[in-house]
């Protein structure tokens, strides 16, 4: 009879196990991704908001700097950039313009989503200020000019000459339940 | 005895004696093609190599498992009079067959990164391309050159379903397909617009997931110029079968040429946007870019498919106003597949297709919808 | 107490109640074969659909949308609902008999675990006749096509999945409460037959990945109806963590559905080659392995979504050491059968026709791990090709087997020899047919999940269609002889029923009675 003494405790360890595999796919594996790209660079999900240090400016080096714009599904905006491509030295900060014109008739509000290749530039891309930082509420008719400042770290591996950054702007309107600001 | 256990043999056999003739037949003949493409690039021969070099491996490995195999089930059946032997260990040769098979795959992960490693060599690019995919299309954008274009099957709906005879090029064309030049490397930023599709274009050997909000790069580099066909290789809906890759390989002169014809043709159409049409010409153009863009999920009786896609057929919105038409083709309906075409049709084409949808199948609108109207609405808010 | 299970006799109403409210373990074991075995004919239908429309170029039959639901259901219905309770079955049948064990740990439990199963499967394929129609975005269901782009009968899917979900990991726990708890004395884990080592380790791997699975749909349930943004972009969100989650179930996943089969396997040819099974604790070693190692690889199925190379590499590296222990257990059988005393039953010959084709499967798998050839491989008709290898020709192959092998003892009748050995060449030439031609056309570029193809797929696809409409008429020929078997088989009642046969299972008498080891019997 031990056995059916037994089989109680173990259906609960079972269970417990079960149940602690459940919450380690919604509340672990997420952040532990997120954790994995931002270590890797995958997807090129770069760091939020950099605060600059005065780093020497490495004018034997030109890196090729690419914009790209996307509009994701039924974001009807306008969005571009005004330059496609620049050339900077790594350790010197830049601006560039992003355009944007909500031509609808209704108020919106837009997020960018930025990707950065390839994946091991992604850390050494640091963006000082970036429209990407915050989500952008365009109303009816209006247009913006939204700004990024960036600079290239010294340390981007030998190998990279090119940096290409893209945004895809998403259509977030109907989203405002969402934690959108924790975007980057 | 001796025959059946040789027909058994051979049955049993088929499979890796097929598989193994696969290797030498030439991609020449594309309708026999049994092998993967050697393709026209570095990276597909790379991939090529590497399955050759992997098939040949398994092949070898097979032989001599199923032989010895073989030669157990003949040797040893019961009805030879064989008597069963009683061992059920032996250590040594465990740990052969554990450590043997280890070395091998040891010496395979050698050729199998190197090959990686190419596919992974994006840097230095002559010409960006971005590649980004459609429910069911693709579009191709030379960043920096200010040409981008959609890339659609040109195949119609009637020699899908069977109305008209099927052509030479059935599901293998494309309204517009992209060109790129000989001798320069090329690196495409492939992403995604609504759902996950892939770019796979197999003589470069190259196949990228287009995921939306991501993007990934790929490259190619190719001296043999001609047509390549490729597919979209991720499930993303009713016309992922429907959305071929073309991609036309031109020599340097010839693609320079191409290139500046594409960016007079942009400046060219914007002078031409007022003409007028007549409510027949629009007809005939609607129709065809409704049956390339629109049919697969509207149908082309304008039914659409009960709870998944709406009918245009008497519907509240093609009765309506021409404003509202307008609206729906260039803004989308947000949150449904119905997306904003104001990137993917000229104005001429959105014009020409509300203009269908609101005469055709018994709508009897009766209005004319000009590419003027499209224009004034794209610019008037 | 003595009296024995209602039969018909008894009148329908106690005839159902016996059924419905049953806790015996042969009883349960029963429903789930029958289970599994209507769902597969349900998902081979869906097979058939599918192949009948790519009989030809063009589409013919169906719509795509169709098509895509089609494909959906078939594999998710195979997979769910016809591979997994299948071996749960047998698990059900054979384990306590195996063990010296009256029966499973959790009777009730057991019962709950299959009663929730039909409902499952009911509430998936209703939505087939709902407005939007079933499921329509692969067995696999990548965001966003599953949710922002799914049909709203998407939540009846993540409920059904739910729900077979729960099953599983209850039967998991009940077969390892069995195997723990309820040994008979002398019969230590090292002595236990193979078919229960894979599947207490199968039950194992189900515990820790079914509940990963059902966190994937609950996070798209979440992100479909309450406004979260786990796997969409535009929230935060990534339609790639879609994948990792899904795929670190999926990969165990595909050895939860072999590693039983492996054990059928070694029961069946030691018992042919009237000789013991070689290596024995090796393949128990080797079993483990596999398991451990299906936790690492899942990235495999994703080489071309764009990772760092680094990962790559080790999903790559990882991947290829399966060969290893998979290897070892293909030497184990051969050498089994080595110097035997061989005859060729028909679950013999289904047995052989699993060690072979299931290598075959073994060896595009190998390809397919090479990240740089798989860029070309991945999700082509050689994907498809190769899986089928491993999940029809392994894990049904072996289902086919076992029925074969034990229903003598399950029911004291004997199956027609020469329709199981007919059954077994149309089985075998049909599925060659059927998937050999796959992996042609997915080298020469037929993506997987086409609806329509260009002409040059054309004469390939309809050799593999006619090889599925052979293959699935053997099942009918199956069908039909397990039903005479049981009605009209002859008759017999040696407990040993197979000349080589050992294990406890075959001291009980035959037909095992409804009660077996009430007294547990004494191991050596």
């Amino acid at each position: 009879m031990s056995a059916e003494s037994k089989n109680p405790l173990l259906l609960a360890k079972l269970v417990a196990l079960a149940v602690a595999m459940f919450m380690f796919a919604i509340f672990v594996l997420p952040p532990l991704y997120d954790l994995f790209c931002e270590i890797t660079g995958i997807g090129g999900k770069t760091d939020g908001a950099y605060t600059a240090v005065a780093v020497e400016v490495d004018t034997s080096r030109d890196i090729e700097v690419q914009f790209v714009a996307t509009k994701n599904a039924t974001m009807p905006w306008d969005f571009y950039p005004i330059e496609e491509r620049v050339i900077v030295h790594p350790g010197e900060a830049r601006e560039v313009i992003f355009y944007a014109h909500n031509r609808t008739s209704s108020d919106m509000l837009g997020q960018a989503i930025p990707n950065v290749l390839p994946n091991n530039a992604a850390d050494y891309f640091h963006k000082t200020e970036c429209f990407c930082f915050n989500n952008q509420p365009l109303a009816a008719g209006e247009s913006a000019e939204l700004a990024l400042v960036f600079i290239v770290d010294p340390d981007l591996p030998a190998s990279v000459n090119t940096v290409t950054l893209s945004y895809t702007m998403f259509d977030i309107t109907d989203r405002t339940l969402v934690q959108v600001s924790q975007v980057q | 005895m001796l025959k059946r256990a040789q027909a058994l043999f051979l049955g049993l056999l088929s499979p890796v004696i097929a598989l193994a003739m696969a290797g030498n037949v030439s991609a020449e003949s594309a309708t026999r093609q049994l092998n993967m493409p050697q393709g026209v690039t570095e990276v597909s021969q790379a991939a090529y190599d590497i399955h050759m070099i992997m098939m040949w491996i398994c092949t070898v490995i097979g032989i001599a498992v199923f032989g010895f195999m073989f030669y157990v089930m003949y040797a040893h059946r019961k009805s030879r009079g064989a008597v069963a032997a009683n061992f059920h260990e032996n250590h040594v040769v465990e740990l052969i067959w554990t450590i043997v098979p280890a070395l091998i795959l040891i010496v395979m992960a050698i050729p199998a990164t190197t090959a990686l490693l190419k596919v992974y060599d994006t840097e230095n690019a002559d010409i960006d391309i971005k590649v980004t995919g459609y429910q069911w299309k693709w579009q191709y954008e030379y960043i920096g050159e200010g040409v981008k274009y959609m890339s659609e099957l040109r195949t119609s709906q009637d020699e899908i379903y069977g109305r008209a005879p099927k052509g030479e090029h059935y599901l293998r064309e494309v309204t517009e397909p992209l060109v790129i030049p000989t001798g320069k490397k090329v690196r495409f930023l492939i992403t995604g617009n609504d759902v996950i599709h892939s770019w796979w274009v197999p003589d470069f050997g190259v196949k990228r997931d287009a995921v939306p909000g991501l993007f990934t790069a790929a490259w190619a580099k190719t001296d043999v110029p001609g047509t390549y066909v490729g597919e979209c290789t991720e499930l993303c809906g009713i016309g992922h079968a429907f959305m071929p890759v073309v991609v036309e390989v031109k020599e340097e002169a010839e693609y320079n040429e191409w290139l500046a014809g594409k960016k007079a043709e942009v400046a060219e159409y914007a002078s031409t946007i007022g003409k007028e049409w007549t409510f027949d010409e629009l007809m005939v153009r609607g129709e065809e870019v409704y049956e390339r863009s629109c049919a697969a999920c509207h149908q082309s009786d304008g039914n659409g498919i009960p709870g998944v896609f709406p009918a245009l057929k008497d519907s509240p919105i093609a009765l309506g106003a021409k404003e509202g038409h307008i609206a729906v083709l260039i803004d989308g309906v947000a949150g449904t597949s119905m997306q904003s075409f104001a990137d993917q049709l000229s104005e001429v084409d959105i014009a020409a297709v509300v203009h269908y949808e609101r005469n055709a199948w018994g709508n009897d609108v009766g209005d004319v919808t000009q590419p003027i109207d499209v224009l004034n609405y794209k610019q008037g808010q | 107490m003595a009296h024995g299970p209602a039969t018909l006799a008894d009148g329908w109403g106690k005839y159902i109640s016996r059924w419905v409210f049953t806790t015996n373990h042969k009883d349960i074991g029963t429903l789930y074969l029958w289970f599994s075995f209507a769902m597969f004919i349900m998902g081979g239908a869906f097979a058939m659909i599918i192949r009948a429309e790519l009989f030809q170029p063009g589409m013919q039959l169906i719509k795509p949308e169709f098509f895509n639901q089609m494909t959906t259901m078939h594999g998710l219905v195979m997979v769910f609902g016809a591979i997994m309770p299948a071996f749960v079955g047998l698990a059900n049948w054979l384990i306590p008999m195996m063990i010296g064990a009256p029966d499973m740990a959790l009777p009730r439990m057991n019962n709950l675990s299959f009663w929730i199963l039909p409902f499952a499967f009911a509430i998936l394929t209703s939505t087939l006749f709902m407005e939007g129609g079933g499921p329509n975005f692969g067995w696999t269901f990548y965001a966003p096509l599953s949710t922002t782009y799914a049909p709203d009968t998407v939540n009846y899917f993540i409920f059904g999945v739910h729900i077979m979900g729960a099953s599983s990991i209850m039967g998991s726990i009940n077969i390892i409460a069995t195997v723990m708890n309820m040994r008979a004395p002398g019969m230590t884990y090292m002595k236990m037959p193979l078919f229960v080592w894979t599947w207490v380790i199968t039950a194992f791997l189900l515990v820790a990945v079914m509940p990963v699975l059902a966190g994937a749909v609950t996070m798209m349930l979440m992100d479909i109806n309450f406004g979260t943004s786990f796997f969409d972009a535009a929230g935060g969100g990534d339609p790639v963590l879609f994948q990792h989650i899904f795929w670190f179930f999926g990969h165990p996943e595909v050895y939860i559905i072999i590693l039983p089969a492996f054990g059928v396997v070694s029961q069946i040819i030691p018992t042919f080659s009237r000789k013991p099974l070689f290596g024995y604790s090796s393949m128990v070693y080797a079993t483990a392995a596999i398991a451990f190692l299906s936790f690492v690889v899942w990235a495999h199925h994703m080489f071309t979504v764009g990772m760092p190379i680094a990962g790559e590499l080790y999903f790559m590296y990882a991947t290829m050491l399966i060969a290893v222990p998979t290897g070892v257990k293909v030497f184990n059988w051969i050498t089994t059968m080595y110097r035997g005393s061989l005859t060729f039953e028909t679950p013999m010959l289904f047995s052989i026709a699993f060690v072979i084709l299931f290598t075959f499967g073994g060896f595009t798998g190998m390809m397919l791990s090479i990240a740089a050839a798989d860029m070309q491989y991945h999700d082509t008709y050689f994907v498809v090709a190769h899986f089928h290898y491993v999940m029809v020709a392994g894990a049904v192959f072996s289902g086919t087997a076992a029925v074969y092998y034990w229903l003598p003892k399950w029911c004291g009748r004997m199956y027609d020899e020469t329709m199981g050995k007919v059954q077994f060449w149309i089985a075998f030439i049909g599925f060659n047919i059927t998937f050999m031609p796959q992996h042609f056309l997915g080298l020469a570029g037929m993506p997987r999940r086409y609806a329509d193809y260009g002409l040059q797929f054309a004469d390939w696809n309809m050799v593999s269609s006619i090889g599925a409409f052979m293959y699935g008429g053997a099942q009918i020929l199956f069908l039909f002889n397990v039903i005479r078997t049981i009605g009209w088989g002859k008759p017999t009642d040696d407990p040993q029923v197979w000349e080589g046969a050992e294990g406890l299972e075959w001291t009980v008498p035959t037909p095992a009675p409804y009660h077996t080891f009430a007294t547990p019997p004494k191991v050596k």
